[in-house]
């Protein structure tokens, strides 16, 4: 029968809110205010999980959301699972379901727990000595991991759950909401400020608003009873946000935080829906106020982890504040006054605490006293040496602690118990401050790192700054705030505090036990079984990096980062290497605090708003006409139009014949178009791109290839002079933005001194390219007073027109070999441009035609495609493209570099035509090519670029880069397959009339 | 993530910017002139310093304009800012 641990009622807790959950498949209850954990205690569970590598049994260990041990799988089995949840920060609500992980066949009797016994064979540096070779033993090796160290189950269908992001800026972000953070946000408010205060959990007040030691006074009152006032008063105070729940996960540099804002996760399944589930805060703060206060220490002494071994601090929260007594019969084992707070306010409930056994010689505090009054026993400069109990604690046997601290002496005593608290001093929570590039500094007489040096506008406030104490923290709090906000007074300044004011303390990093070294398991790392016996190994083994020491022994690499045990791990390897721990350093702690769901960090960018997308004016009538699209950079482009079932490679046969028999139609609204104006106009097109320009005639259209400065492709298009100071440039449908780009850095950081102005229009117009024998006849109906005659109109120029009232640009180029127009409107006139044109060419049988029949029909023609036929290494001589590049001309970019050795050789990849011996045979894209298939290893001299099987030509033909492939013409080569070799001819890459008479025909 | 003082704009987060590599690094007036050694200096060459570096940067989801700023890399913090052409604040 499971007992009842709730031991009074507590003003967080509704006890006439009673709520069922369940755990592990069984049925428990707790009250609205509960966490999984303070409810789990509530009713004695406190095996909740099996530790990662011996599947020790674990319990939980603390109240917050550094728990490394209490980590569950919540709503197993659903649609909104999430594996790797702090039981600690789960508030329970009706229907909630969680259970164990990292066990199987279950917590109760766990197969991995034999790895327990055999862990001698798991010491530091296991996984990178044992499960490396043999290599072939992997995938058993695999099985094994995947199927015995699982840490939770990801879910298998969508999240139901929306997320959202939200951007704020505000003077003065203050993260924790403990006393500090509490009178920080409510003198910067009160100053003016636009204050944000967050804090990760639920309530406000930190630890100090279950601070109940007698001897501690804020203005007469207790310091929880003073807290409670200022929380009311912050009510009412402008200029300040507050948000609970709210966690921060990352401080980068300027002062630019994340913040993970959790809004339905507390709430029962039917009042989840449709509202937000997480809000990702982006906070961009002038100033950061951190007071994250601090985390208590473990101590290391053998067999620490056992379930009902938990810190001190943990115990007090859950009896003050949940009103939970985590065990019938308590012990505490300490190194400072806190453990007596704990044991006092157990002691004050009627709950039974058996002793305290403190590893001081004495204290002279008045908490101590109280205490001894209280008749609880004191083992005075004694250490836990082990403890027993496999599933929960049941006792302890403890040695009197030798003068320097390193062994034990005497009897040794055993003490029954079911709960041990541990306390050994705090750690100040410094994780942010470090995130956000700021430097510390360690404290040799507290033994913490502190805050030293900051790169930003920011202070930290109360313990994680070192102040322990509320005088303390009070005094240096104040100044603090004084300083950074530039004023001379603050409500604190008439705060009056009485402390207790003794505060010894004796810090041994590693106790020692009666047993060796290695006859021990004092656990530094919960989360990932790493022991000081394994840190000691390591460090024998030769490591001395604290960063390398972490990755051998897996301290610290956890998903709770090591928040318990990372200052132990340094402090037993300062002690054992002989070093000072301010020179070892500490590791780097990442970002995020604790871990965030995949939801929060895309929002909303999800579905169809996963990546922005671009359609052209032309869009519907594709859809209307059942085509298959195809992503080109941002833009969906028609691919092809399957009719009557037609299969890819079908269609596309028929729509490239049709556009060389009588008539085709593309959408090229897409290709890139710069407008370019000014005086310099011509003198700039000259130097970016390798031809000449500046007697290109008014009204004339040229191809041009622009190179990056090293020489090599970077992308072609056709410009066309407009006017005088005028022209309009294309550019390929992916490029056009990196084109704009590269242009505007030379005009502006080069050449300055150039009049022309740059303008990205290609939105603004919407392009049909009319192409075929038949395509002068279509725009002869279209455009009936406009002379189409070669003479008026030849190849290579450009008209301005009107079509009835909408003003047109045409140009004449082609690219597929065949008579072409392309024709511009103004994009809100595409889609009637679009009709007309296939109206008018009904009779011509006019045939739409999308990307891959233009790639089949330039490639027919031997047309490169940048980005497909080039890579980034070609050069225009490498593409065969000689007769582009001016040599008349003193500059362009990338002319230089043309000369320069490398890319003057003659055995570079050049761009050829490939014929397969059988025309029947199409190559693979991509597919090697080699000359002799008898070498070993086999020389690769190329690939193939582009292939197809041309219509027009009823045979295969292929473009391909092979090294030295100018001077091979006809040579035989292969191109080796998985289950044959393809026999070719190198070739000329232009298939297809290769004088260019279709062009006027 | 940087907060920059676009010269043109104002302060602006860094996902408007893009980075431009070394600055100061003029194009040669005379490429044909130079030697391959001389041209592959200005090509390829670049400082990557643990310290104070001069860069050029774009704000190319904003006014499109070049600037130069001077950041020390091993804090990010950004030193100055100035626009093209201008000769760089004294150390
Ligand atoms: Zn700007």
């Amino acid at each position: 029968m499971t007992k009842n641990l709730r031991v009074k009622s507590s003003e967080y807790i509704d006890e006439t809110n009673r709520i069922s959950f369940k755990f592990n498949n069984k049925t428990y209850h707790g009250f609205k205010g509960d966490t999984l954990a303070s409810a789990l205690l509530a009713n004695d569970v406190h095996l909740v999980g099996r530790s990662f590598k011996y599947h020790r049994p674990r319990g939980i260990m603390t109240s917050g959301s550094e728990e490394p041990n209490a980590i569950v799988q919540v709503n197993p089995g659903t649609n909104r699972t999430e594996p790797n949840v702090r039981a600690t920060e789960v508030e329970i609500y009706e229907g909630l379901e969680a259970s164990s992980q990292n066990c199987w066949p279950s917590v109760e009797f766990d197969i991995g727990g034999i790895n327990n016994f055999l862990s001698p064979f798991f010491p530091a540096g296991f996984y990178y000595k044992t499960f490396m070779w043999p290599a072939s033993f992997w995938e058993k090796y695999e099985f094994f991991i995947r199927h015995s160290a699982g840490l939770g189950k990801s879910p298998t269908s969508n999240d139901p759950d929306i997320y959202d992001h939200r951007n704020i800026h505000c003077d003065v972000l203050v993260v924790g909401a403990g006393i500090s953070g509490i009178l920080a946000a409510k003198n910067a408010a009160k100053n003016n400020f636009k204050t944000l205060l967050v804090d990760e959990k639920n309530e406000l007040g930190g630890s100090t608003i279950f601070e109940n030691n007698e001897f501690n006074k804020i203005d007469n009152k207790t310091p929880s009873e003073w807290l409670k006032k200022e929380i009311e008063e912050l009510k009412n105070i402008e200029n300040l946000e507050i948000k609970t729940r709210t966690s921060v996960a990352a401080y980068h540099q300027y002062n630019y935080l994340l913040a993970r804002e959790n809004l339905t996760d507390h709430l029962e399944a039917k009042d989840k829906t449709n509202k937000i589930r997480q809000r990702l805060l982006k906070i961009r703060a002038k100033k950061v106020i951190l007071a994250t206060g601090a985390l208590e220490r473990p101590l290391i002494f053998n067999n620490n982890d056992r379930p009902g071994i938990m810190l001190s601090s943990a115990i007090k929260k859950y009896s003050e504040f949940y009103g939970v007594a985590c065990g019938s019969k308590n012990v505490f084992f300490t190194n400072n006054d806190s453990a007596y707070e704990s044991a006092m306010s157990l002691y004050n409930k009627g709950i039974n605490v058996e002793a305290i056994i403190d590893i001081r010689e004495q204290s002279e505090s008045k908490i101590v006293k109280k205490v001894k009054e209280a008749g609880i026993k004191i083992y005075w400069s004694h250490s836990v040496v082990d403890t027993t109990g496999y599933k929960r604690l049941n006792s302890i046997s403890i040695m009197k602690l030798s003068n320097d601290g390193t062994s034990v002496t005497g009897g040794k005593i055993s003490i029954s118990c079911d709960c041990l608290g541990v306390a050994g001093g705090w750690t100040p929570a410094v994780h942010l401050y470090t995130q956000s590039g700021s430097k510390l500094k360690f404290d040799e007489e507290k033994k913490v790192f502190l805050p030293n040096q900051n790169t930003s506008e920011q202070i930290s406030v109360g313990s994680c700054s070192g102040d322990f104490k509320i005088d303390e923290i009070i005094k240096n709090l104040n100044q603090k705030l004084k300083d950074t906000f530039n004023i001379n007074e603050t409500d604190l300044d008439s705060i009056k505090v009485e402390i207790d004011q003794e505060n010894s303390k004796r810090n041994i990093w590693l106790l020692p036990s009666d047993k060796p070294i290695g006859k021990t398991k004092p656990f530094v790392d919960y989360q990932n079984d790493a022991t000081a016996k394994d840190i000691k190994l390591a460090l024998r083994e030769g490591f001395r990096s604290i960063e390398h020491v972490k990755r051998y022994t897996t301290t610290g690499m956890g998903t709770d980062q090591g928040k318990l045990g990372n200052m132990h791990a340094l402090g037993i390897i300062a002690d054992t290497a002989g070093v000072k721990m301010g020179e070892l350093g500490t590791t780097t702690f990442r970002p995020p605090y604790t871990p965030l769901t995949f939801g929060t960090i895309v929002g909303r960018n999800v579905g169809k708003f996963f990546d922005i997308f671009r359609r052209t004016p032309m869009n519907d009538w594709h859809i209307e006409n059942k085509a298959e699209f195809e992503n080109v950079g941002q833009w969906k482009r028609a691919w092809y139009y399957p009719i009557n079932g037609e299969t890819m490679h079908q269609a596309v046969q028929r729509e490239s014949k049709a556009a060389r028999e009588s008539a085709g139609i593309l959408d090229a609204s897409t290709l890139g178009k710069i407008d370019i104006q000014g005086s310099d106009a011509s003198e700039f097109l000259n130097r970016v791109y390798t031809n000449a320009w500046s007697k290109l005639a008014i009204g004339k259209c040229r191809y041009g290839l622009m190179l990056n400065e090293d020489g090599m492709v970077y992308d072609d298009g056709v410009t066309t002079r407009l006017g005088e100071n005028h022209y309009i440039m294309t550019t390929t449908t992916g490029g056009a933005a990196n084109v704009l780009g590269k242009l505007e850095d030379y005009l502006q950081t080069e050449w300055p001194e150039l009049d022309v102005y740059l303008t990205s229009v290609t939105d603004h117009y919407a392009t049909a390219s009319l192409c075929g024998p038949n395509s002068k006849k279509i725009l002869e109906k279209i455009i009936p007073d406009l002379d189409l005659s070669d003479e008026n109109f030849p190849h290579m120029s450009f008209k301005e027109v009107n079509i009835g009232s909408i003003q047109c640009r045409i140009m004449r180029i082609s690219f597929t070999g065949e008579q072409s127009y392309e024709i511009n409107v103004q994009a809100s006139y595409g889609k009637d441009l679009w009709k007309k044109c296939i109206d008018a060419g009904q009779e011509f049988n006019i045939t739409p035609y999308g990307t891959e029949t233009m790639h089949l029909l330039r490639a027919e023609k031997g047309f490169i495609i940048v980005g497909q036929d080039t890579d980034g290494t070609m050069t225009p001589i490498d593409l065969q493209m000689d007769w582009i590049v001016s040599k008349k001309k003193y500059d362009f970019i990338g002319k230089r570099s043309l000369y320069r050795s490398d890319t003057m050789r003659e055995d570079r990849k050049q761009l050829v035509g490939l014929l397969t011996d059988d025309p029947n045979i199409v190559l693979e894209e991509g597919a090697q090519i080699v000359s002799d298939l008898n070498q070993s290893p086999v020389e690769m001299l190329g690939h193939v670029t582009s292939s197809y099987f041309s219509p027009n030509l009823k045979k295969s033909i292929a473009l391909a880069v092979v090294r030295g492939g100018k001077d091979m013409m006809g040579k035989k080569l292969f191109v080796p397959m998985e289950n044959k070799n393809i026999n070719v001819t190198v070739a000329n890459p232009v298939f297809y009339d290769e004088k260019n008479e279709r062009l006027n025909a | 993530m940087f907060l920059i003082n676009c010269p043109y704009c104002g302060e602006r987060d860094q996902q408007e910017f893009k980075a431009g590599g070394e600055a100061h690094i003029e194009r040669p007036k005379q490429p044909t002139e130079l030697s391959d050694d001389e041209w592959a200096e200005y090509l390829f060459m670049r400082k990557n310093i643990k310290g104070v570096q001069f860069e050029r940067w774009n704000h190319a989801h904003g006014c499109r304009k070049w600037f130069n700023m001077v950041r020390d890399t091993s804090n990010d913090e950004i030193k100055a800012i100035y626009k093209m052409g201008e000769k760089p604040p004294s150390q």
